[in-house]
């Protein structure tokens, strides 16, 4: 993952030299993409803070056993969905809690299961979605990606279980 | 967001009470995951500054708004999987392409993917779970849409119409 990060950086120092260049001559084009950018900024600069500290405290104060023993079998998907009904953000908290979860023990097939529903049951958003849409519209959506997502979730926990695979970056 | 910030609030307080160390160390150690991922965040943040400049909300509107529900519901698709929209925005614009007689085929492949598959995420993303895992958890997440926005609109009877 080292090269990845030294080709992040370098894109990272052409936008400021970029949003540098715009803010010299007036760029419109510039200004207008730093002004979503500081947006967008300070959207995430509201969310990533609190939830890295839950996620921290996550880690410090949950035991692992605790974790293996309740996120298995059904009250394990019952406990995820749970979860992912109460995640904050969007799918980039998802992924660090989602690590956390992995290195406190659960299951492959458990975690894939909470990404895709963190997707689909986070709460906000299906309040938001059923006043603005339609209860009978969100209720359909739920009942019918439930068993799909059940369903990828177990193949794709175990086709990587047989794989081998690990979690890349879980500091 | 300010119920997240009572939520952490109150949670590191109870912490601190029980245990100073351990939560301090909880406060470490979320810097330190931070620190390890904030290169991906960043690219996230400058690709999404960008994709609103190249293409704002009016155009998405603009976008959705097509009467045939196949080329509607693979554009809602396309959108949905590159756009990244707060629920208070993407929700009261679904509303909108409703009352305006989108089909909800169209609304349902546009709301599911915009929420499951992370085209501008993806380097948040594959930071975590590599490259290949994170491909196929978002072309996974892309026939979960598709499979919902079928069967939406087999219930809504536009299916066959």
């Amino acid at each position: 993952m080292k090269r990845n990060h030294v080709i992040y950086a370098l894109f990272i120092g052409v936008f400021f030299i970029f949003l540098f260049y715009s803010h010299q001559t007036e760029f419109s084009p510039g200004m207008q993409i730093q002004q979503h950018f500081i947006i967008f900024m300070l959207q995430m600069l509201k969310v990533l803070p609190c939830a890295f500290i839950i996620i921290g405290l996550f880690d410090v104060w949950v035991k692992k056993e605790t974790i293996q023993k309740h996120f298995s079998g059904i009250r394990g998907y019952a406990y995820a969905i749970l979860l992912a009904g109460t995640t904050v953000g969007g799918l980039y908290v998802a992924f660090p809690l989602a690590c956390s979860l992995y290195k406190k023990g659960a299951s492959l097939q458990l975690i894939f299961f909470y990404l895709f529903a963190a997707g689909i049951f986070r709460i906000p958003m299906t309040v938001f979605e059923s006043s603005f849409v339609g209860v009978k519209f969100t209720i359909i959506r739920l009942l019918i990606s439930l068993p799909l997502i059940l369903i990828f979730s177990v193949a794709l926990g175990t086709y990587l279980d047989n794989k081998g695979f690990r979690f890349e970056e879980c500091s | 967001m300010n119920i997240l910030f009572i939520t952490t609030g109150i949670l590191l307080g109870i912490s601190a009470i029980a245990n100073r160390q351990k939560t301090i160390q909880a406060i470490w150690s979320a810097v330190r995951k931070l620190q390890a991922i904030l290169l991906p965040f960043f690219l996230m943040i400058i690709l999404v500054a960008i994709f609103r400049y190249l293409i704002p909300d009016t155009m998405i509107t603009k976008a959705l708004s097509v009467s045939n529900k196949w080329l509607g519901m693979m554009t809602a698709s396309l959108v949905g999987s590159v756009a990244l929209m707060p629920g208070f925005i993407a929700y009261p614009l679904c509303g909108i392409l409703v009352s305006n007689g989108a089909p909800y085929m169209l609304i349902s492949a546009f709301s599911t993917t915009l929420m499951m598959v992370g085209i501008l995420t993806f380097p948040v993303e594959r930071a975590y779970l590599g490259t290949k895992v994170a491909i196929i958890r978002n072309v996974l997440s892309l026939l979960v849409a598709l499979l919902v926005a079928l069967v939406t609109g087999f219930l809504y009877g536009e299916l066959f119409s």
